[in-house]
């Protein structure tokens, strides 16, 4: 099975080397059909290979040791049921990209800074997963900084997107800086770099604190915690579409992976107070993401703010998780746990399928501003549709799957009272009151995307001359629907799978699948005991859709059944021009009212012309990022000040960095003797 | 008389709450007539309404797409599905574990969900306010909810209506401040969803002060009239709601025969229209709101039911 994998990830290496090649030596059109065919190829063995060991359950992990790496620390990997689950999120998602980017790569203006990373880009993500040393965790992990990085700038003339890239750049590094780091104090100072190592010997005390600090600053600033959160919404919309998905749909998941695995797995028990810290960052993300997804107008930075607020949304879980394991309440930790990697599944699907959404209106429209589209549910009817589903799962109704992964989340949240800890049995239903918040502001966020981008009248000619996009486009939009709704109305197909890995990870199996996977337990979900609280996405989908059935076969035998077409009535005054109609920024008036002013220092300027003046009038509305001043901003002058200080250094004579070389030497040296 | 078939009480469950629904919303808006000095229509007026729109032609806009004309289904089956799910006049029916009271609130939300795109999808500027609106009531609402949940589950271990009703039934409960603070807060809830005065009037047609109406001002003909339905059953799910969880006795226990059902049935009719009294007599005593004073109302809402949640773990030490 490993051998599977890492031959498909070599695959997709080689695609990457060989893409520049082929686009030179024959054609672009062989190059596009190569890696992205390719890719899905690869994709498509190494997620098979990974269900299979999942679910298969020969060996509980395998091992491979790689003849690469450093001379005293070859390569090793691993296999085990937490990598196999985000390895079957990588190539599932992945093997939806590729096929998207079949045909979406037609509409990148420069395919060869496309075409070399995409297949690189997974290949780094299905190796973070795998690794299983210090060494090679972090070269993995860069590697898919820096390819991912790569794709942010294929549209490097764009403006604005060479300061994503640095953004990003800069976030990647503090990111990687703080997991060397991180690695270094669990290796401890004669230990080895092996993750088996550091299983055996986790470190405690201090030491055990500032790695965990460490780990959660650099997987937390690539997956977006809040206050790590602003490279996001710049980055990921800069890169095309089949690459956003991938960054916010599955890289932040890889990110969460390493917190998994560190946080639970290697660390041993680090203790409630870090479960606590993590449930504390994903209320705040949750709601500080939802709350500027809602403001945005652009399709894909609003697509990537709501990835902020599902990484908080997962954190919370990972959180309840943590403190219920700590605390021996095996039975809630298996349902939390069950609950964030269920959400890391079904955000991963959604949030890819709303990137694709968003790369057909690119492709049809030829912009990603909300306020230039509208009516195009008559123009992409498919995507339309396809769109709705998505919108649907992620703003957590039911019957789709982001209902069901929430609902655990608050199932789990209600098993706080029997927590020892009084800081927690105040915090977890506060948290609680926040998911449920950000649930339904998430409605809010969906229903004017979806509302403004495909209902009501063009307000664009371009809007307006739109067309439906190519049939591979449609086909990946449509697979990803169609698994948002069955894993929706079939939890068991992800739950059943992640059993194991949920036992792995908290030491005790969710109890309804205590006694294996029966037929109740398939179409009730009922996570904690029978007869406790239970759902079923089955039985709600089929008798909402009799119901509907017999309303509609009921209305029309009653009913008299004609249409006919007329101008809109709008009270009587119905006006021609598109642009009386609702915007973006008119819909979200009142939540930015009530909310915006407080969070986000809201201000409203109305510019009047007077009576008899021709110029329009303006409404300009400012928002401020208060993550940005207080901290970045501060962060940006402290490295101006310092830089600017520095600055002289740079054109001393070589006799006087010879003295300053001299210097430090002596000054580490004598810190050295001091020390002894 | 031997328990009668639990499917065929569900299915009877489906009829009642159908048929009763019209007759609450026209008790509500007689008492009201009667409580401002005028006489009020019948109060089976809804039922001529709806018959009525059934009746007329569908006039739809040029531009409206197939959304528009499949949402007035959706938004009805969805709401009538949610309302048929709490338990009336017995306990247990053979659905209830198919959705618990967190379920029935995503049930709620995908129906506003669709009504909410429906009103945008003409492209009028009554429209985008209605849904715009819309979604900040229930962006307020819909955690003020979840809040009394909470409370009722962290107090009972459970979120399935059945088990919290036999828990209530089951012991004497006595007055907890945490349930008063959840029951005002679900009641603040449940007059702003289902779009009463304070928070909006259905009976206006006052262009800058509807809600909901201008949600749905371009429907007409048999699109109107489900989701004019769907309206009162909201109304009759809120009610029932209350009426089940802060107050279910009377209710018929799962096993029940048929004296239990009819005295079940009374009791939930005595309820409910005590509730719709109350409600009249609380609309016409207050005057409406400013759209953006909705927010300090709902928010002292979700305040109530956190308070709730949180006395309740002071109240319960380990």
């Amino acid at each position: 099975m490993l051998t599977a994998i890492l031959v498909a990830v070599a695959a997709l290496f080689c695609l990457g080397v060989l893409a520049p090649a082929v686009r030179a030596g024959a054609s672009g059109d062989i190059a596009h059909d190569l890696v992205y065919l390719g890719s899905a190829l690869a994709c498509l063995v190494a997620g098979s290979a990974a269900a299979w060991f999942l679910v298969g359950g020969q060996a509980a992990s395998l091992n491979a040791t790689l003849p690469m790496g450093l001379p005293w620390l070859p390569a090793q990997l691993r296999i085990d049921s937490l990598s196999a689950w985000f390895l079957i999120v990588v190539n599932v998602i992945g093997f939806a990209a590729s096929v998207y980017g079949k045909g979406y790569g037609r509409h990148v203006d420069e395919p060869g800074r496309v075409l070399p990373f995409f297949p690189a880009f997974l290949a780094g993500m299905n190796l973070v997963p795998l690794a299983d040393d210090a060494f090679t965790f972090l070269l993995s992990w860069e590697f898919m900084s820096v390819s991912s990085w790569l794709l942010v700038l294929a549209n490097h003339r764009q403006p604005g997107n060479a300061r994503a890239g640095m953004i990003y750049l800069v976030m990647a590094v503090f990111g990687g800086a703080c997991l060397l780091l991180a690695f270094g104090v669990l290796a401890g100072a004669e230990g080895t770099y092996y993750f088996a190592d550091m299983r055996a010997h986790p470190p405690t005390g201090w030491p055990a604190a500032i790695a965990l600090l460490l780990i959660v600053l650099g997987t937390g600033s690539k997956a977006g915690g809040v206050p790590l959160h602003a490279w996001l919404p710049i980055a990921h919309p800069a890169a095309p579409s089949h690459v956003s998905a991938l960054m916010s749909g599955v890289m932040t998941k890889v990110a969460l992976y390493g917190l998994i695995r560190v946080m639970f797995d290697l660390m041993g028990d680090p203790g409630w107070g870090w479960g606590a810290v993590l449930l504390a960052v994903g209320a705040v993300s949750a709601l500080y993401g939802i709350l500027s997804a809602l403001l945005q107008d652009d399709v894909k930075t609003m697509l990537a703010c709501s990835t902020i607020e599902n990484i908080g949304i997962i954190m919370i879980g990972l959180g309840l998780a943590q403190v219920f394991r700590v605390s021996g309440l095996g039975a809630l930790a298996a349902l939390a746990a069950t609950a964030a990697l269920l959400h890391v599944f079904n955000h991963a699907l959604m949030k890819t399928l709303m990137f694709f959404v968003a790369g057909a209106l690119q492709t049809a429209t030829g912009t990603r501003a909300l306020e230039r589209m509208g009516g195009l549910i008559q123009r992409l009817p498919i995507t339309a549709a396809l769109a709705l589903a998505g919108a649907a799962a992620i703003s957590a109704l039911p019957p789709f799957n982001g209902f069901v992964s929430e609902w655990m989340t608050f199932q789990a949240v209600l098993g706080s009272p029997q927590l020892a800890q009084w800081p927690l049995r105040f915090g977890v239903p506060v948290t609680g009151a926040v998911l449920a918040l950000a649930a339904a502001l998430a409605a809010a966020c969906f229903v004017r995307a979806y509302g403004i981008a495909f209902l009501g009248r063009p307000r664009s000619p371009e809007a307006a001359s739109a067309h439906e996009v190519d049939g591979w486009m449609r086909a990946a939009m449509a697979g990803l629907a169609a698994l948002c709704l069955a894993v929706g109305v079939l939890p068991m197909i992800a739950i059943l799978p992640l059993s194991q890995v949920v036992a792995d990870l908290v030491g005790s199996p969710l109890p309804a699948l205590a006694d294996g996977p029966t037929l109740s337990a398939w179409v009730w979900l009922a996570p904690l005991e029978q007869g406790y609280s239970s759902y079923s996405g089955l039985v709600v989908f089929l008798t909402a859709v009799i119901v509907t059935v017999s309303v509609v076969a009921g209305v029309h035998r009653l009913a008299n059944d004609r249409v006919r077409r007329g101008p809109p009535w709008d009270c009587g005054f119905p006006d021609p021009t598109a642009a009386a109609q609702y915007t973006a920024s008119s819909f979200a008036q009142p939540l930015r009212r009530v909310f915006g002013t407080l969070i986000f220092r809201a201000v409203e300027r109305v510019d009047m012309p007077e009576p008899g003046e021709t110029r329009p009038a303006r409404l300009e509305v400012r928002l401020t990022d208060p993550a940005w001043v207080a901290l970045y901003a501060p962060l940006i002058a402290a490295v101006g000040w310092i830089t600017e200080r520095a600055n002289p250094l740079q054109y001393l004579t070589i006799r006087r960095y010879l003295s300053l070389v001299f210097m430090a030497l002596i000054l580490l040296l004598s810190a050295v003797a001091l020390s002894r | 008389m031997n328990a009668t078939s639990p499917i065929l009480l569900q299915a009877l469950q489906f009829v009642l709450v159908l048929a009763v629904a019209p007759v609450i919303t026209g008790i509500s808006r007689k008492a009201r007539s009667r409580l401002l000095g005028r006489v009020g229509p019948s109060i089976f007026q809804p039922y001529r309404d709806i018959a009525k729109l059934l009746r007329k032609d569908v006039v739809m806009a040029e531009n409206a797409s197939w959304l528009y004309r499949v949402a007035p289904y959706l938004v009805f089956a969805l709401m009538w599905l949610a309302t048929a799910l709490v338990p009336a006049f017995v306990v247990r029916h053979p659905l209830s574990p198919a959705a618990d009271l967190i379920a029935l609130v995503g049930l709620l939300a995908s129906s506003r969900f669709l009504l909410a795109l429906a009103g945008m999808d003409v492209g009028t500027s009554f429209g985008g306010i209605g849904s715009s609106r819309e979604m900040m009531i229930s962006s307020l609402a819909e955690p003020a909810m979840l809040m009394v949940i909470f409370t009722m589950a962290m107090f009972v271990h459970t979120t399935s209506i059945p088990s919290i009703v036999d828990f209530v039934l089951g012991r004497p409960v006595g007055l907890r401040v945490s349930f008063a603070l959840a029951v005002i807060s679900l009641i603040m809830v449940g007059i702003a969803e289902t779009g009463r005065i304070p928070i909006d009037n259905p009976a206006t047609h006052l262009e800058l002060t509807m809600v909901h109406e201008a949600m749905v001002l371009e429907y007409s003909g048999r699109h109107l009239a489900l989701i004019e339905a769907a309206a009162m059953l909201k109304l009759l799910f809120y009610l029932s709601l209350i009426a089940v969880v802060f107050a279910p006795w009377g209710i018929a226990p799962a096993a029940a025969t048929g004296p239990q059902l009819a005295w079940g049935a009374a009791a939930w009719l005595g309820k409910i229209v005590a509730g719709t009294l109350a409600l009249a007599v609380f609309e016409v005593s207050i005057a409406k709101m400013r759209v953006f004073r909705v927010a300090e109302f709902l928010g002292g809402a979700l305040l109530l039911g956190l308070l709730g949640t949180i006395f309740l773990y002071v109240s319960q030490s380990p």
